[in-house]
């Protein structure tokens, strides 16, 4: 098992470089020199002349790569162009902020996922089925940020019952609720999907006739076939989580959610790039990790797969 | 020797049994008896009918603008769904959107499949270290989240159409790749193609002959289902102000104009994501009806 | 498509058939090159090892010796089986004839011409001479395509014309039992089984080869149905004047159809020579485990002899010295320490096997069904 856990991390090693490589390379593509950015209004010419040496902007593009690679394994993400603070302190606070946001999004989208997607495999070919596979196509489908303005619409406009921005005080979830539904719809979907069709398959085995054969009632057998369909829905939702917190910045931006979406849509429109970049790769590198702790989950679970 | 279908085709004029309905024919008859499948097509061909000839319907200005028709309800003075926040029909407005909003989630899909779908044949076909090479490049770009990855590149390339289909393509470009690879792995281990290898055809020829029609199949549903989903990241993509510039008409920019104004016109404010949700939609469907039209072992 | 009968094995029927629009002639004897003596295909020294990765804490990597030094020649118009379990390497070994997994030691040589040799016959040559049916009948053939289309592939790819092929392809079909009129525009999924493989072998044939290897070709067919595929290739054979190499695990049909048998075990050759000789009186302990295993219909005649027991080793990792001694009933000390060669077995030249300790010729199995029996 450890070898196994040793291959997959070797092999999530070149793959992070890459990503790390893309990264640099995106903020070169920019047009203008991205170096221009780092450097203050005003500055004299031999301040320019140590930026652009502190930054290897001098050096030929795989050395300044090395050294920015250098830089970022120690924690040095670089400086905010517009606030001067370091770029991890103003990514830090807004991670924290899309976690919660995308952790409330996926236990939403779990519990509504798992039990669409139960009640859908249980009733197969009848008309539930077909509902509850019309309402996941619908989340797979829907704009998730147009959710969020009809949310808000018949929410915060109409009944007035919830706010329509902001994160609020940590206390306070009312700010929670209409964004979270808003991410969930779509890994709602997913899961519901993935769950229907795990269910239909772990049913369809024989085991689960010999299940019944035995006597079993079926809430008894229903819970061995939860154990059945688990791996699948824990990897499903791992992807979807690592998604989500990569592709929060839609709904982020429609209800003014202070987290790395809302940070990156800034970043871009103030030019920041150090902050764009930094957070770019933040992500990126978090959803590396998540799909190799879903791996390696779902290596545990297979019981197919040899441990020493 | 027994047949073994109970029904015989009548032979033709040389006494040959007619050729029985190969496969695709056999999608198509599935297809068009799918009700559901066939109101999708019927709602799209609509859509797309009216966004090719938008500037023949007879339909306003969608770049008239108007001070004092701001914001105006439904049926207002021959504005069937009233004004936007700077006085244009939305009607008009929203139809003029569909040009660019299908345009710029479609073409990305067809440019990926192109593309991911020659990368994908050719790694899987020939397998070994180059196929290694091939997938691990890919492979980079795919450990990106996909609106990660669009948001990325078109904030670095600026906003604008163009950019936006660029961003898109290097998004899908990888899934693409990934299922085409994945596929012809494994039509090239079934035993048929190491037959028509031992005839000491070339490999374009088999590739071409064999692998190819076997192939496309799976490639097109994954295509297919991948249309809803850039449909909703281009105009998500025009929502951020990354796509689509003002004042042209795109549903996803739309929506990011007519957002300050939520709370004074809520309904119209949420029009062009209906369009949007619409058109995903259908092409979800119709993308599931193909999938199952092809399910068959036949 | 006709073959003439070369005058060297049999006369030719004072009624040769008229050329046909789309039949074409090939002398089989214009082909023949080395002469009747000459064997049509001498094996030597075969190997292919598996890499599949994993290396080990100690560094080594796990290879798998699906072929491991294999030796034996086929002669013109016999019919060569080769048995063995599960995991012996047969189907490798056909596969390494074909080239379609490149061999990592040993040489073909095919009527004389080494293949894939500086001076020898080319792959491509060696394709238009020995042809393949595979076996799972499904399988080989693609889904999209028409039997007529399938048939007429090979023959487009030698250069034929469209309408060439096609006639080819239909006079093929014909000849394999399945009238073109009723079969050529079907799809694969519109036949059973038994029609298949006869896809498969008209697929074959369309290349006109000399050698056809049958990997496996009837095991996966109902008993009536591969009976009359075995008596098709019987039948071609003698009209056709081909040689067989014919691969399977059943021991009854390999006895009905071949003239000479190769007993392979764990990616070598443990025994060979003529059908009769290994059935009546093997020497190989292997192969009489194998032979005496068969259940007998006779009730009267009961399994004496003890059975195979266990599962064959790890092909990674197998015995040292002769492989089979981990099973075998009479295995010494001595079997452990060096591996058997091939040596011809005492009292006949054309019997060989690999064994320190072979069988007496009196060592006899339970005669096997009649011949007959298999109709």
């Amino acid at each position: 098992m450890l070898r196994y856990v040793l291959r997959r991390l070797l092999y999530a090693l070149p793959i992070a470089f890459g990503v790390s490589l893309v990264c640099f390379t995106l903020v070169h593509l920019a047009p203008g020199d991205p170096i221009d950015s780092i450097i203050p209004e005003g500055a004299s010419e031999e301040a320019i002349a140590q930026i652009k040496a502190d930054y290897g902007a001098d050096q030929p593009l795989p050395m300044q790569y090395l050294k920015w690679l250098g830089r970022v394994v120690t924690g040095d993400l670089g400086q905010s162009i517009k606030s001067g603070r370091p770029v991890t302190q103003e990514i830090a606070p807004a991670i924290v902020n899309s976690v919660i946001l995308a952790s409330a999004g996926i236990a939403l989208a779990l519990i509504a996922g798992c039990g669409l997607g139960t009640i859908a495999g249980y009733a197969r070919r009848r008309a539930v089925d077909s509902v509850i596979t019309g309402i996941a196509i619908t989340g797979i489908s829907i704009p998730h940020y147009w959710l969020g303005m009809v949310l808000v619409v018949v929410f915060s406009v109409g009944l007035n019952w919830l706010p329509a921005s902001g994160m609020g005080s940590p206390a306070d979830l009312s700010h929670l609720i209409l964004p979270a539904i808003a991410l969930s719809a779509i890994p709602t979907g997913i899961i519901a999907r993935s769950v229907r069709a795990a269910v239909i398959e772990v049913r369809k085995q024989e085991f689960v006739q010999t299940l019944y054969a035995k006597g079993l009632s079926d809430v008894a057998v229903f819970r061995h076939v939860a154990r059945n369909v688990a791996p699948t829905v824990l990897a499903v939702m791992g992807l979807q989580f690592a998604q989500m917190l990569g592709g929060s910045i839609l709904v982020e931006t429609v209800f003014s959610w202070p987290g790395t979406g809302f940070l990156m849509n800034a970043a871009i429109f103030s030019r920041d790039l150090p902050v764009l970049q930094g957070t770019i790769l933040m992500l990126a590198m978090l959803f590396v990790v998540m799909n190799l702790m879903v791996d390696i989950l779902q290596m545990l679970f297979d019981p197919r797969v040899k441990r020493h | 020797m027994s047949t073994a279908v109970a029904t015989a085709p009548a032979p033709t004029a040389s006494g040959f049994r007619r050729p029985s309905t190969g496969f695709w024919q056999t999608v198509g008859r599935r297809l068009s008896r799918d009700p559901v499948t066939l109101a999708c097509a019927a709602i799209l061909l609509l859509i797309v009918l009216a966004a090719l000839f938008a500037p023949w319907l007879g339909l306003d200005d969608p770049y008239k603008q108007s001070m004092v028709r701001r914001l105006k309800p439904f049926g207002y003075q021959g504005h069937w769904l009233g004004t936007d926040e700077l006085g244009r029909d939305m009607l008009s407005r929203l139809v003029y959107g569909g040009r660019s909003s299908l345009f710029t989630g479609f073409v990305p899909v067809v440019l990926a499949t192109l593309i991911g779908g020659l990368l994908g044949i050719v790694a899987g076909y020939l397998g070994g270290r180059w196929n290694m090479v091939i997938m691990r490049c890919i492979d980079v770009f795919y450990a990106f989240p996909s609106v990660l990855l669009a948001v990325a590149i078109s904030g670095v390339l600026g906003a604008g159409q163009f950019n936006s289909i660029v961003s898109l393509t290097l998004v899908f470009v990888p899934a693409v790749a990934r299922i085409a690879e994945s596929v012809t792995t494994r039509v090239r281990n079934e035993d048929f193609v190491d037959a028509a290898r031992a005839t000491g055809a070339s490999t374009t020829s088999v590739l071409f002959h064999h692998v190819l029609s076997n192939v496309l199949g799976p490639i097109l549903v994954y295509a297919s289902s991948l249309i809803s989903v850039s449909i909703v990241i281009a105009s998500g993509l025009s929502f951020l102000g990354l796509g689509v510039t003002p004042p042209n008409a795109d549903w996803g920019l739309m929506l990011n104009t007519l957002r300050q104004s939520i709370y004074v016109a809520p309904v119209t404010a949420i029009l062009p994501g209906i369009m949007i949700f619409i058109t995903s939609m259908c092409f979800s469907l119709m993308s599931d009806g193909l999938r199952s039209a092809m399910d068959v072992k036949a | 498509m006709i073959y003439t009968r070369p005058a060297a094995f049999t006369p030719r029927s004072a009624a040769a058939p008229q050329a046909e629009p789309g039949d074409f002639r090939v002398d089989l004897q214009e082909r023949d090159r080395g002469g009747p003596a000459q064997p049509m295909l001498i094996v030597s020294g075969l190997k292919k090892h598996f890499d599949i990765g994993g290396r080990s804490i100690g560094g080594q990597r796990t290879v798998v010796r699906a072929v491991d030094g294999v030796d034996f020649t086929v002669r013109k118009g016999e019919t060569l089986g080769i048995v063995g379990e599960s995991g012996c390497g047969k189907s490798t070994t056909a596969r390494l004839l074909m080239h379609l997994i490149q061999p990592d030691a040993g040489s073909i040589i095919f009527d004389g011409d080494e293949v894939n040799a500086v001076r020898g016959m080319s792959i491509s040559e060696l394709r238009r001479n020995m042809q393949m049916v595979f076996q799972d009948s499904y399988a080989s053939l693609n889904p999209r395509l028409t039997i007529r289309e399938s048939v007429a592939y090979g023959p487009r790819v030698t250069g034929l014309s469209a309408a060439q092929a096609r006639a080819r392809s239909e006079s093929l079909l014909e000849m394999v039992g399945l009238e073109p009129s009723n079969f050529a525009n079907r799809y694969p999924h519109e036949l059973s089984g038994g029609q298949r493989q006869r896809v498969n072998i008209a697929r074959a044939l369309a290349m006109a080869p000399r050698v056809l290897i049958l990997d496996e070709s009837v095991s996966a067919l109902d008993k009536s149905v591969e009976a009359q595929v075995l008596n098709l290739l019987r039948r071609l054979k003698a009209e056709l004047g081909l040689t067989y190499i014919f691969i399977s695990h059943d021991l009854n049909v390999v006895h009905y159809i071949s003239d000479r048998v190769l007993v392979m075990y764990l990616g070598q050759v443990v025994e060979s020579g003529p059908v009769d000789a290994i059935y009546a009186a093997p020497r190989h302990p292997y192969t009489r485990a194998l032979l005496s295993s068969r259940p007998s219909m006779d009730p009267r005649r009961r399994i004496e002899t003890a059975p195979l027991s266990g599962d064959p080793p790890n092909p990674i990792n197998p015995p040292s010295g002769c492989r089979f001694r981990t099973r075998c009933p009479q295995a010494r000390p001595q079997c452990g320490q060096e591996p058997p060669a091939l040596a011809p077995a005492p009292g006949s030249d054309s019997h060989v096997v690999a064994c320190h300790f072979p069988l007496s010729s009196s060592a006899t199995v339970p005669s096997p069904p009649a011949k007959g029996a298999l109709q």
